[in-house]
């Protein structure tokens, strides 16, 4: 039997039903077998013609039918055949591409996402705050997802050292700006995506301005005081934040949203200069940015995607020795001197001073 | 018996062990009944005036001790304390 898809904005039409199985010799008669049993796809899917409606695209097995025999192309046992109206929110200019409706097709067909939550992926502006070991998976997966706006903040080169979890770089890249490294990759996992490269520091004086283009904050830097800065400015901006964090085997996440308690509630002052060492000092499992910054990269598509039950409020707590994942509670503090209710944080301030450290390198 | 998990950057106070008992009816009796198993456990998560450091966090199962009356928050057996240290790396 040949499997149909039939995608979600359809199955009103189908009684719900997503998965149809009929044999057809080739795709015409399955359309018209198609139509047969629910006749309002008819004008769905054929125009008055009797010819495919332009925003409707057919595949067989992934392949648009444009590539094979269009409408005569033959069909076997087990092959797949998906019928997906090429269109979000209805208007004829968001279209997706022929290849973007195969590069994206497992997330449309997924009920959650569909043609609408991929276009809001594809309209989407994320700044990776490191090209680092967080950012380097975030980023991949983000990008293989189709963000279509993707903004890398990092002044640091690709060191040798770095490629045992920062995997978004290559050997053929040591040397050059990681956020050089990084758009080349990315441009070759997906195309579509838009990478802004901020070749320099965050600091106090351009985080508002950079992180202001955004939609949504991703923190995949490796010392204290950019990890205050950034939170502070993320508030500032009304911006929703995924934070992470490593430490040799375990790993933290979360998300703060504006309102709802910051990394200052969490841990109001950061430690004296030396108290925590760093990865450099102490060494890191080099799987373990992996496992934080693809929850990162999750969260922020379902952030994106307004899914599920994001990680606001819950600290989520790795340890890969034991391969255990816990949360503890994260609340707003009344007493923040941020998003408290008498707060004396109004600006960014100098972090430096703050940490008593300076900032180093942004992306670890 | 309280469960008692450790950092990694105190475990070399614990011999290196990540979980360990203590007993006591609060956190402050916990920690110093963990202080005198432990020498220097207690070093590791007070300032020189003895409060809570800043970056230090300990819970009672998922909850944090600032909101449970700090040290005086209660404890029982069945409960895990947990310390939890901010970590910066990226």
């Amino acid at each position: 039997m040949v499997r149909v898809y039939v995608p979600t904005s359809w199955r009103r039409f189908t009684g719900g039903c997503a998965r149809l199985e009929h044999d057809a010799a080739d795709v015409r008669g399955l359309l018209d077998w198609l139509i047969g049993e629910y006749p309002a796809l008819g004008t769905e899917i054929f125009d008055r013609g009797g010819n495919l409606h332009r925003f409707v695209n057919v595949y067989v097995n992934d392949h648009g039918i444009d590539e094979l025999r269009g409408l005569a192309t033959p069909l076997e046992r087990e092959d797949e055949v998906a019928v997906i109206p090429a269109m979000a929110g209805g208007a004829t200019r968001s279209r997706f591409t022929p290849e973007q409706a195969v590069r994206y097709s497992r997330h449309i067909i997924l009920p959650e996402i569909g043609g609408v939550g991929q276009r809001k992926l594809l309209n989407a502006k994320v700044v990776l705050i490191g090209a680092g070991g967080l950012a380097s998976p975030a980023a991949l997966y983000l990008g293989a997802a189709g963000v279509g706006t993707m903004g890398i903040v990092d002044f640091d080169s690709v060191d040798l050292s770095n490629l045992h979890r920062q995997v978004i770089h290559g050997h053929a890249n040591i040397g050059r700006p990681k956020v050089d490294s990084a758009r080349d990759r990315i441009a070759d996992v997906n195309p579509d995506v838009k990478v802004v490269a901020h070749t320099e520091a965050l600091t106090s004086e351009n985080a508002m301005e950079i992180l202001g283009q955004y939609d949504i904050i991703v923190n995949g830097c490796d010392n204290f005081a950019t990890r205050y800065l950034v939170n502070d400015a993320a508030y500032l901006l009304k911006k929703p934040l995924v934070d992470g964090s490593i430490f040799r085997f375990e790993g933290q996440a979360t998300v703060f949203m504006p309102g709802q308690g910051c990394y200052r509630c969490l841990f109001p002052s950061p430690p004296p200069p030396g108290a925590v060492p760093s990865c450099a000092e102490a060494g890191v499992l080099g799987a373990l940015p992996g496992m934080i910054g693809i929850i990162q990269a999750t969260e922020t598509v379902k952030l994106i995607l307004g899914l599920g039950e994001p990680l606001v409020n819950r600290l989520l707590l790795y340890d890969a020795l034991a391969m255990e994942f816990r949360e503890v509670k994260i609340r707003r503090d009344p007493e923040c001197p941020l998003c408290g209710d008498n707060p004396t944080v109004k600006e960014l301030i100098d972090y430096e001073i703050f940490c008593g450290a300076p900032m180093a390198a942004t992306g670890g | 018996m309280v469960d008692v998990r450790v950092p990694a950057p105190l475990r070399a106070h614990t011999q290196g062990a990540k979980l360990v008992q203590g007993e006591g009816g609060t956190v402050a009796e916990l920690i110093d009944d963990l202080d005198r198993r432990y020498p220097g456990l207690k070093a590791g998560l007070f300032d020189g005036s003895g409060k809570l450091r800043q970056f230090v966090n300990v819970y009672v199962n998922d909850e944090d001790i600032r909101y449970l009356g700090r040290l005086e928050a209660q404890v029982g057996p069945g409960d895990t304390v947990s310390i939890l240290p901010a970590v910066a790396g990226g």
